[in-house]
């Protein structure tokens, strides 16, 4: 399969939509959750969306094809939330590998059935990494700012877990995304190296901070080029922002990724920004409208949706990117 | 793309990116918040007062400071904790969290716990191939792989880089390792070359500048995109004392370092002259040395230095500054503390002012609000600032008659003197202690408050008519022993019964934002402050008195105050004591069948007689000296601190002017009293010395106190309460002598010296003399004289008097540091904080009777500058903090001494838990 460095070069390459946003169509129950599986499992499951690769994975196989069918270049594993952190609240610590594994497995075999289709235009898997629930550099109780809920070996060693399990499954990237607390990443990016390291291998890594509201900075409170310069001691295939706010929002962000970075630069913003129900209601056109934005200035090399965004927007998304040239990458500041 | 282009820049981050380029010429790197370098800071962290310790990473960021160190190796307190809890504390301040961190230490396992809690790109400060290869590159693999740059030292395993050459080849060696072997982004390698002090008079040092600017050329030139960094004042070291000449070595030494390329450095703003400035002649010789450009340029310079010294400041200055306006002249005499013409200029002033009241109010409050701006910046340091007082009061002396006149010709203009408010200062009822409160006192004077100085032992009833008397505006409490926690808490009541709407001021060494917080605020509506520094006493009153804003200021405080109760409440909640039994139980034991027990040589009371003060110079602890003075820093390092040293030295001058007057003019009595003891543990907690009345001062019976029952003297003890961890015993003093069931005959003794007599008088003498400097300083140095004195005094007791140290040979460090067997608690103090047993002391040793050293109602020695307490000879015994204790021992305690439960509690009062 050709060099996914190489692809980068040559055009934009677009990452899926969101998962969540799919599934709810589903609806499925809690007993659709457990499966037989899980039927006597102590606690409630529903909303456990990693768990879905093991008790519906055709439900989860069905996503990734629609988002490759859409034109997207790179699916994201199932597995936003696979650390035993995480998955603390389900009493699921033990299954985390397991769940790891299952999904890039699965996310796999659909990459796999379209590279074969396609094989002009081979399809990727990014392992996704999610923040976990908990931040390494700021505390929950404001009584309390010394205060640490979680340390940085502990998230070390979740996060290796995923990692390993991601990559034993078939991840071809490995996607550290949705960082609000820029610690927790390089918990993660340490323990990537470790693996790295390890297995003597090397392994394309995107990583994806957040910014959370209009001040322009992390939930951790650093700006764009603060975050750029924290995470940039490891090489990257390319680094981003996604979620939180809509495409528009996030155009000044990128600006400063797209100028000081040496990477690849990505967004998966969100469908804007959700109604007074949660729903996102920004239409495929609306958003493919502002993300041309990105494109006219030369913002980007992968492009794709968070919340809210569905097959339909990563279509729109990818026609509009077959017309334009990825970002230049390697200038130095 | 052209070189500059291709150049790879140092790229750091807090919450905000902070990149080295070309263009940002210079990083400075803020150290105040290094143990090492800071003796406030260590005490802080020590003390964990750690508010108080962000403060001062705060001002550093205010000051400027781009990046800001943070080292805590320190023996005394527990780095990696303290590491760790710091930089999660300054992550939650985005003011201070916006720059990078430099993490600071020596030990592998403080930078790794420092790395892991910080989210921006640091710099580890430092590595080097000083432990060899392996160590090297797999600590700055862990290093890369957390994200940070490195300070590489030049040193290796031969040694540390001082000439030329051979900063060079460990600078290239660890560049290559660096590079080649780890995979290091050279922009991410920072080396500190090792600056060394020139001009020492030593042939191999005179290239020490020289050296170290052409191996940062040759750096920069060769191992590309690296920085290059150091510790400017250690240049200049050989002319401590001289600033002139070390603010212009430090230009010229950064002016021609930064041109080679050095980018990065700890410098102190304050030492730096502009190198434009510098006349032409010591540029020329400071140059001389820094370039080593001439044989004897270290002799020349040394010559130039005496002349630009022994011409005297002021004499120079005569001719540049007494031709200056007036305005500038009486400015500049309260800002450098010259009184010499101060009269001269007031009257100057005078003739040419409307009204005498003009001068103070214009001129003088003009020079003066430039002396409190400088203090409040962190510019000037307190002994400059009660110099400058001195020049003050001597000015308004001279006026003082002129208005008097004025207000007889024309009383309806009297009123009003343009005070910015009246402050009472007193020492409460028991204490003795005055050297904050006075220090304060000039503080706010300077800074045009009125002050009603009450003095010390000021009952509280005199301090609630005063205040009404007087229409105060504010009250502010000292104290320094625990009595006086209660007495403040006494007075708070009191103001609020009398319907009070006054702030109340809380300051002095035992006082804390705690014990305000959680005893003193509750009792009282208006504002209640914990004011620990007297800079901070400046804002604190300013704040409270101005019309506009105080209101709101009051209210954030009172939330401030209620806030922190809260949580300190919560926090001591989680705490866990066992009853007096079962801490019984956990006691310190010692094997007393194999334990060193030596019987004193001399059993029995021995006095010593005004002692020759001259033999304590050597055991003086100069620390805490400063401290008094708020100048924070280890001694004799302090003298050369990067901050404080200038004024550190020229205290240190002074003080030591005023002590070879006290020596020569004997001016202060030294005397002691001490006694050795046979001695037994009963009932676990109670110390019974044997001791038969005929053998008591032969020389003296019929000054004794025949009420005193000598076949029955006990020392109680009191024993910590805290349930502890498996294995940490709960120690009272009591563990360490043997139990009577032992059947082993063991031994104790007790002590009080003084340093105090004719203090008080010293000090008002000085006083008259509208003095304030040396009346604080006389003060100081008793209390310094005082504790050299228990020092010696114990020191000799173990060599001579007991002998059970016979052998030992400590220097006056290891004295300071207590690396002597044996302890010498004092009652009042941690092991044994209840003050009560010094009754005990006084009638055993008929302390007031033999030597005159009293104890107040607050059991407060008087005259203040005295020390007493036990001595403990075992091996075994060490010093330890009572903490907090349960109602229970208290009950136990006041029963075994037979006094009423209530008076007990009030004593025990601050242990007690709440």
């Amino acid at each position: 399969m050709k060099d996914i460095k190489k692809i980068l070069e040559e055009r934009i390459l677009v990452l899926d939509g969101a998962m969540g946003t799919m599934l709810q169509r589903h609806k499925f129950t809690e007993e659709d959750f457990r499966g037989e599986r899980f039927k006597e499992w102590p606690v409630p499951v529903q909303g456990n969306n990693d768990l879905l690769s093991i008790t519906q994975p055709e439900a989860i196989k069905e996503v990734h094809r629609l988002y490759y069918e859409a034109g997207a270049d790179i699916v994201e594993t199932n597995t936003f939330s696979g650390t035993t952190i995480a998955m603390a609240d389900y009493e699921m610590e033990e299954l985390v590998y397991e769940l790891n594994y299952q999904s890039a497995k699965i996310a796999k075999e659909v990459a796999d059935e379209f590279t074969a289709k396609e094989p002009h235009k081979p399809r990727f898997v990014a392992g996704s990494i999610g923040p976990t629930n908990r931040t390494a550099s700021m505390s929950p109780d404001v009584n309390d700012p010394g205060y640490r809920a979680v340390t940085f070996d502990e998230l070390r060693i979740a996060y290796k877990q995923q990692t390993e399990a991601l990559l034993d499954g078939g991840s071809d990237i490995l996607l550290v995304e949705t960082i609000f607390d820029t610690l927790n990443a390089k918990a993660a990016l340490f323990a990537i190296e470790e693996v790295k390291d390890e297995r003597n291998i090397e392994v394309p890594i995107m990583i994806s901070g957040t910014i959370t509201d209009a001040s322009g900075r992390t939930l951790s409170g650093q700006t764009a080029e603060a975050f750029l310069i924290s995470i940039s001691h490891i090489p990257m295939l390319s680094v981003g922002f996604n979620c939180a706010l809509g495409a528009s929002q996030l155009t000044p962000h990128l600006e400063v990724l797209a100028k000081k970075a040496n990477f690849g630069v990505s967004a998966h913003p969100n469908a804007g920004l959700p109604n007074a129900f949660g729903e996102y209601d920004e239409t495929p056109e609306q958003m493919a409208e502002q993300i041309k934005e990105y494109m006219d200035k030369s913002l980007v090399n992968i492009i794709g949706g968070c919340c809210g965004t569905t097959p339909e927007h990563i279509k729109a998304i990818s026609e509009l990117a077959k017309n334009y040239k990825p970002r230049v990458v390697g200038i130095e500041v | 793309m052209s070189a500059k282009e291709q150049r790879k820049y140092l790229k750091l981050s807090g919450l905000e990116p902070m990149i080295v380029s070309a263009e940002t010429n210079f990083i400075n790197v803020g150290e105040r918040t290094n143990v090492a370098g800071s003796r406030k800071f260590l005490r802080l962290v020590k003390e964990e007062k750690f508010d108080e310790a962000l403060d001062i990473a705060r001002h550093q960021v205010e000051g400027g400071a781009q990046v800001i160190d943070i080292n805590m190796d320190d023996g005394l307190i527990d780095g990696k904790e303290a590491m760790v809890r710091f930089l999660n504390l300054i992550m939650a301040e985005p003011d201070i969290a916006r720059v990078p961190i430099m993490i600071d230490s020596s030990k592998w396992d403080i930078i790794e716990a420092g790395l892991q809690v910080v989210q921006g790109k640091c710099v580890v400060n430092s590595i080097s191939l000083k432990e060899g290869e392996a160590e090297f590159i797999a600590h700055a693999k862990k290093i890369k792989r957390y994200g940070a740059a490195v300070i590489v030292m030049a040193f290796d395993e031969v040694g540390q880089a001082d000439n030329y050459e051979r900063r060079l080849e460990i600078s290239k060696r660890s560049y290559d390792v660096l590079v080649n072997k780890v995979n290091f982004p050279p922009e991410d390698i920072i080396f500190d070359l090792n600056i060394f002090p020139v001009a020492t008079g030593m042939d191999e040092h005179r290239r020490n500048a020289i050296d170290f600017i052409e191996a940062t050329r040759w750096v920069r030139e060769n191992l590309p995109h690296c920085s290059v960094s150091g510790g400017v004042s250690n240049v200049s070291f050989s002319f401590r004392g001289n600033d002139r000449v070390r603010e212009a070595m430090h230009s010229v030494f950064l002016y021609h370092a930064i041109k080679a390329g050095m980018n990065m450095g700890i410098v102190n703003p304050a030492m730096l002259e502009i190198y434009d400035d510098i006349p032409k002649e010591l540029l020329d010789h400071v140059e001389d040395v820094i370039l080593d450009r001439r044989e004897d340029a270290t002799e020349r310079l040394l010559d130039l230095a005496e002349s630009v010294k022994g011409t005297s400041k002021e004499r120079i200055i005569d001719l540049s500054w007494r031709e200056e306006p007036l305005q500038d002249r009486i400015t500049r005499a309260l800002v450098k503390g010259i009184d010499q013409y101060i009269v001269e200029d007031v009257e100057e002033a005078r003739q040419a002012a409307d009204k005498p009241i003009e001068v103070i109010e214009g001129n003088l409050m003009t020079g003066m609000n430039v002396v409190g701006d400088l203090f409040g910046s962190g510019k000037m340091f307190l002994p400059q600032v009660v110099k400058s007082a001195r020049v003050m009061k001597k000015a308004v002396a001279h006026l003082l008659p002129y208005i008097e006149e004025e207000k007889r010709k024309n009383p309806e203009l009297a009123q009003g003197n343009g005070s910015a408010g009246k402050v009472l200062m007193a020492t409460v009822k028991g204490d003795v202690h005055d050297i904050g409160k006075n220090i304060v006192s000039v503080v706010l004077g300077c800074n045009n408050y009125d002050i009603v100085d009450m003095g010390v032992m000021v009952p509280p009833e005199k301090i609630i008519q005063t205040a009404i008397d007087e229409q105060v505006d504010i009250i502010g409490l000292s104290g320094l022993i625990t009595p006086s926690l209660d007495e403040m808490v006494f007075l708070a009541k009191e103001m609020e019964r009398r319907n009070f709407k006054v702030p109340l001021l809380i300051g002095g060494a035992t006082t804390s934002k705690a014990h305000t917080a959680v005893k003193i605020d509750p009792q009282y509506q208006n504002a209640v402050v914990h004011v620990n520094d007297a800079s901070r006493a400046v804002t604190v009153v300013g704040d409270l008195l101005n019309k506009r804003s105080s209101q709101k200021y009051v209210g954030d405080l009172k939330e401030d105050y209620e806030k922190f109760r809260e949580g300190f409440l919560k926090r001591t909640k989680q705490k866990e004591y066992l009853t007096i039994e079962e801490a019984r139980k956990n006691k310190y034991s010692i094997d007393w069948s194999s334990s060193e027990i030596t019987k004193p040589n001399k059993l029995g009371v021995q006095v010593i007689e005004d002692l020759d003060l001259q033999k304590l110079e050597p055991f003086i602890d100069w620390t805490p000296f400063f401290r008094s003075w708020d100048l924070h820093g280890k001694y004799p390092a302090i003298l050369t601190d990067e901050v404080v040293g200038e004024q550190a030295t020229s205290l240190f001058k002074d003080a030591k002017e005023l002590l070879q007057r006290v020596f020569d003019e004997r001016l202060l009595g030294a005397k002691a009293i001490y006694g050795l003891f046979k001695a037994n543990t009963v009932n676990d907690d109670d110390i019974e010395v044997e001791y038969s009345r005929t053998e008591l001062f032969d020389e003296a019976q019929d000054r004794l106190n025949p009420s005193v029952d000598f076949e029955n003297l006990k020392f109680r003890t009191l024993r910590q309460q805290l349930k502890k961890h498996a294995g940490k015993p709960n120690f009272a003093l009591a563990d360490f002598i043997a139990p009577k069931e032992s059947e082993i005959q063991d031994y104790m003794g007790c002590f009080c010296v003084t340093t105090g007599f004719g203090t008080k008088e010293l000090a008002e003498a000085f006083e008259a003399d509208l003095d304030d400097y040396n009346s604080i300083m006389i003060k100081a140095l008793a209390d310094r004289l005082a504790e050299a004195f228990a020092e010696y005094l114990h020191k000799k007791v173990r060599k001579e008097d007991w002998g059970y140290a016979s052998e030992e040979e400590l220097t006056n460090n290891e004295l300071i540091k207590e690396s002597y067997k044996g302890i010498r608690p004092a009652p009042g103090y941690p092991a044994c904080p209840d003050h009560l047993e010094k009754l005990t002391i006084w009638e055993l040793l008929q302390v007031n009777e033999r030597i005159g050293v009293e104890l107040t109602e607050g059991l407060a020695m008087w005259p203040a500058a005295s020390v007493s307490g036990y001595y403990f000879a075992n091996p075994e015994a060490r010093y330890f903090g009572l903490g907090k204790i349960k109602e229970d021992q208290v009950k136990d305690f006041a029963k075994r001494k037979n006094i009423d439960f209530e008076y007990a509690k009030k004593w025990l009062n601050p242990n007690l838990i709440d």
